[in-house]
């Protein structure tokens, strides 16, 4: 499928010239956190992208920090949520098209939810809550999905102590075990 | 009369050594398996490595039937609680095996999610290393479990 015409389209619904990168299905645009939403109605209801191959989020705090990289992340916003779309032919199964979206959000924004246009997106969103605290609008009461309830925090930002535990049993601090000495690696019996 | 006393005491330790004898060649395990070491422990339960020549071949999947606790693959916090409230609910004698290194150690899951080590919420009498451990070390594991039921040595 050609994308000229649909970037355009979306480029006319942003209001605002499209970063994009990559070319063919490995196309990736950056669209504003206010558009996402309407991008992905858009692209579902015009262009026939049918599935959300994912919802997903990357916390670039501190990216590049000591190195030649320069962090893509625009000034204050350190999320960026990626969606990911394809178009597929239901009758012959093949893939038309793949695009993905990215929008950069910082941590207090409350994106649109895109739950009622994918179910899918639910648990997706209810990752992003958890892993990275990126709550999406319309969801006050979201739950957590992979962790437990009593966990606070959000374990995959990068301000996440990295030695942090919390453990519902057994002790608070029993991260460093002592390095193994050759002789563990048998099958070993306590008594 | 001295004899009459001593009769009591050898006729006990024989008994010892028969139950012990006996628990060690029918071994009821309760298999918790969490991650990819099950796929190891499926080899090793298989006809291939035949884990049915030690007694050991018979999972229950009740813990009031278990006789071993097989700890199979990487424990999250979340599940730990499960994990000790299996245990508990077996019968004692019960043993606990630690099968493959996230059991063990957690592995090289130092992270937020992974229980550093089964060691930590529940009394392991057997550790089984390896990411995941080879049949042969498993059963090579399986021998001193059995030698330690033999012993009737147990943590809990
Ligand atoms: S020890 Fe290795 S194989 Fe076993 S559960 Fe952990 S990561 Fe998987």
């Amino acid at each position: 499928m050609d994308l000229a015409p649909i970037l355009s389209d979306i480029e006319a619904l942003c209001g605002a010239p499209l970063s994009a990168r990559g070319a063919g299905s490995d196309t990736v645009l950056t669209v504003p956190p206010a558009k996402a939403r309407a991008a992905v109605e858009f692209l579902k209801a015009k262009h026939g992208f049918n599935v959300l191959v994912d919802l997903t989020c990357v916390d670039y705090q501190g990216f590049g920090k000591g190195t030649q990289n320069v962090s893509p992340a625009p000034e204050g916003r350190r999320f960026k949520l990626v969606y990911r779309l394809m178009a597929l032919d239901a009758g012959t199964g093949l893939i038309k098209a793949r695009l993905a979206l990215d929008s950069w959000v910082d941590g207090e924004s409350v994106p649109a939810t895109i739950k009622d246009l994918f179910p899918a997106a639910d648990w997706l969103e209810r990752e992003v809550w958890d892993m990275f605290g990126v709550r999406f609008a319309d969801r006050p009461d979201v739950k957590r999905i992979l962790m437990y309830p009593e966990f606070t925090g959000h374990p995959l930002r990068k301000d996440y102590p990295i030695k942090k535990r919390q453990p519902l049993i057994g002790p608070a601090d029993a991260s460093a075990r002592e390095r193994l000495s050759p002789a563990d690696l048998r099958p070993r019996i306590v008594e | 009369m001295e004899q009459d006393l001593s009769a009591p005491g050898i006729l006990t330790s024989q008994l010892d050594q028969a139950i012990g004898w006996a628990r060690k060649y029918s071994i009821f395990q309760y298999p918790f398996v969490t991650a990819c070491c099950g796929m190891e422990f499926m080899s090793v339960a298989c006809s291939h490595y035949d884990i049915d020549r030690f007694g050991a071949g018979f999972p229950r999947f009740s813990p009031r039937q278990a006789d071993v606790l097989m700890v199979v693959g990487t424990i999250s916090h979340k599940i730990a609680p499960v994990l000790r409230r299996i245990y508990d609910q077996m019968a004692a004698p019960k043993w606990v095996v630690a099968f493959g290194v996230c059991t063990c150690t957690g592995g090289f899951y130092d992270n937020y999610a992974t229980v550093q080590g089964i060691d930590t919420i529940l009394p392991v009498d057997l550790y089984i290393p390896g990411c995941p451990p080879r049949p042969e070390t498993v059963l090579e594991g399986l021998m001193l479990l059995q030698k330690k039921i033999q012993a009737q040595g147990r943590r809990a």
